[in-house]
């Protein structure tokens, strides 16, 4: 089992029009640019996009949606000083936006990897995120009914990894990564390492590889700005 | 009129979290309030992106652009913190294990609605973050605002007219004139600033007060 791929480009290779996909990142911390990079490059669009954020600065999820690939996003923080490409899309009306709170987001994502049909969660009870949606009230707290999100692909950056796709992040870099990682049918990683099997001590695995089918080395110099 | 200063709202926050506190700081105002915490108390600070023991800002040249807090600042890590992902995160504010979580806000009612993610201004792009989360997740959720608006209006209100956040789930509203209790009874006052009392603070917002007694 060899889950190690060449480059950027031949792990995104099969990524279609229309396609679903999760981008790891907070921010900037955790978003996997360089395989957006090569998403861009092979001219996929329409796609649908789940991140936290809607791209910070001119790279990754921003340059993305600057290229105009972008159909819809889930996300829970589209505003930001400097999401100006998702701004200047949203008030052209070129893309669509499902605004999800931050922790409904990563328990629905979560939800996915896990296999459940859906989850009542406190988050949004009683406010427009919830309007339309079923309630029931258990033990005597309310909750809304939400349910998974899939995607067909999850594109996140890890620190380290092994050709079975066992990984580990570095800091809060970690973020969305493990949870988008069991919930997208083909998970790819980008780290700046892959080691022999054996080089992760597996107590500190954070991402058991099974939930990862491809893995590319790209070195960086860890922690720089974005 | 004497009123306190953000920094000292931030202060008399500071002031009632206790030893071996578990405690998120919303972003903006709330995050001045890590600056006058007791250096007696072992308080840990969450951050909603995956980590617990959050340090203070680096000093220049040492930011690591990996290591970040909510607004997405570097910041850094104290010995014993620790990283985590996003699900765990939130779990630890939903599963209610964080003790005080420290929110701004456009409103808040008397029973203890809370109203921070959306003016409802036309055009305005819609941004909620965790604010939904982190507001009924806590075992408590304070408040840290001015309380009147600059046209003088009390922001500590009967029902929000901002869209809400979360149904009853502030505990306690820390402002620049009074410090109150809020909840199903209503709200009450804890704590008033020197040069002002009930009569006055209940005509500046409207409501009929009463100290906490």
């Amino acid at each position: 089992m060899d889950k190690s791929m060449t480059s950027a480009a031949e792990a995104v290779a099969d990524v279609k029009d229309g396609a679903s996909i999760m981008l790891g990142g907070f921010g900037t911390a955790g978003m996997p640019d360089q395989l957006i990079d090569a998403l861009i490059a092979q001219n996929v669009g329409d796609l649908v996009v789940i991140n936290n954020n809607a791209g910070n600065g001119e790279k990754g999820l921003a340059a993305l949606i600057k290229a105009g690939r972008v159909r819809k996003i889930i996300c829970s923080f589209p505003r930001q000083i400097d999401s100006h490409h998702f701004d200047a899309a949203y008030h052209a009306g070129t893309i669509e936006l499902e605004l999800v709170p931050q922790g409904n987001l990563a328990a629905r994502i979560e939800a996915a990897g896990a296999g459940l049909g859906a989850i009542f969660t406190p988050a949004g009870y009683g406010t427009l995120l919830a309007d339309g949606k079923e309630t029931r009230e258990i033990d005597g707290r309310s909750y809304v009914l939400e349910y998974p999100i899939h995607a067909d692909f999850a594109l996140i950056k890890a620190h380290r990894g092994d050709r079975w796709g066992n990984l580990v992040y570095r800091k809060t870099a970690r973020n969305f990564g493990p949870i988008m990682a069991m919930a997208a049918k083909t998970t790819i990683a980008q780290v700046s390492e892959i080691v022999p099997l054996g080089g992760l001590d597996p107590e500190v695995v954070v991402t058991p590889g099974i939930f990862v089918q491809r893995v590319v080395a790209i070195p960086q110099t860890s922690g720089v700005r974005a | 009129m004497s009123r306190w200063s953000r920094e000292q709202i931030a202060a008399r926050v500071a002031r009632d979290i206790p030893e071996g506190a578990y405690v998120n700081l919303g972003i903006g105002l709330p995050t001045k309030v890590a600056n006058y915490l007791p250096r007696d108390r072992e308080i840990l600070l969450h951050s909603e992106n995956g980590l617990l023991g959050m340090g203070p800002a680096p000093t220049a040249g040492k930011e690591d652009w990996e290591l970040i807090n909510a607004g997405k600042q570097p910041v850094t890590l104290l010995a014993g913190g620790c990283y985590f992902h996003h699900a765990d995160s939130f779990a630890m504010m939903r599963g209610g294990h964080i003790d005080i979580c420290v929110l701004g806000a456009y409103q808040v009612s008397t029973r203890g609605d809370l109203a921070n993610w959306h003016t409802g201004e036309p055009g305005a792009i819609p941004a909620v973050g965790g604010a939904m989360d982190l507001a009924i997740g806590a075992k408590q959720t304070f408040v840290m605002m001015e309380l009147l608006t600059k046209r003088g209006e009390s922001k500590l209100v009967e029902a929000c007219s901002y869209p809400l956040t979360g149904v009853r789930c502030v505990s306690r509203v820390y402002t620049d004139l009074a410090v109150f209790e809020v909840g199903v009874s209503g709200a009450k006052v804890i704590e008033l600033i020197d040069g002002l009392d009930i009569s006055a603070l209940s005509n500046l917002t409207g409501h009929n007060l009463c100290e906490q007694g």
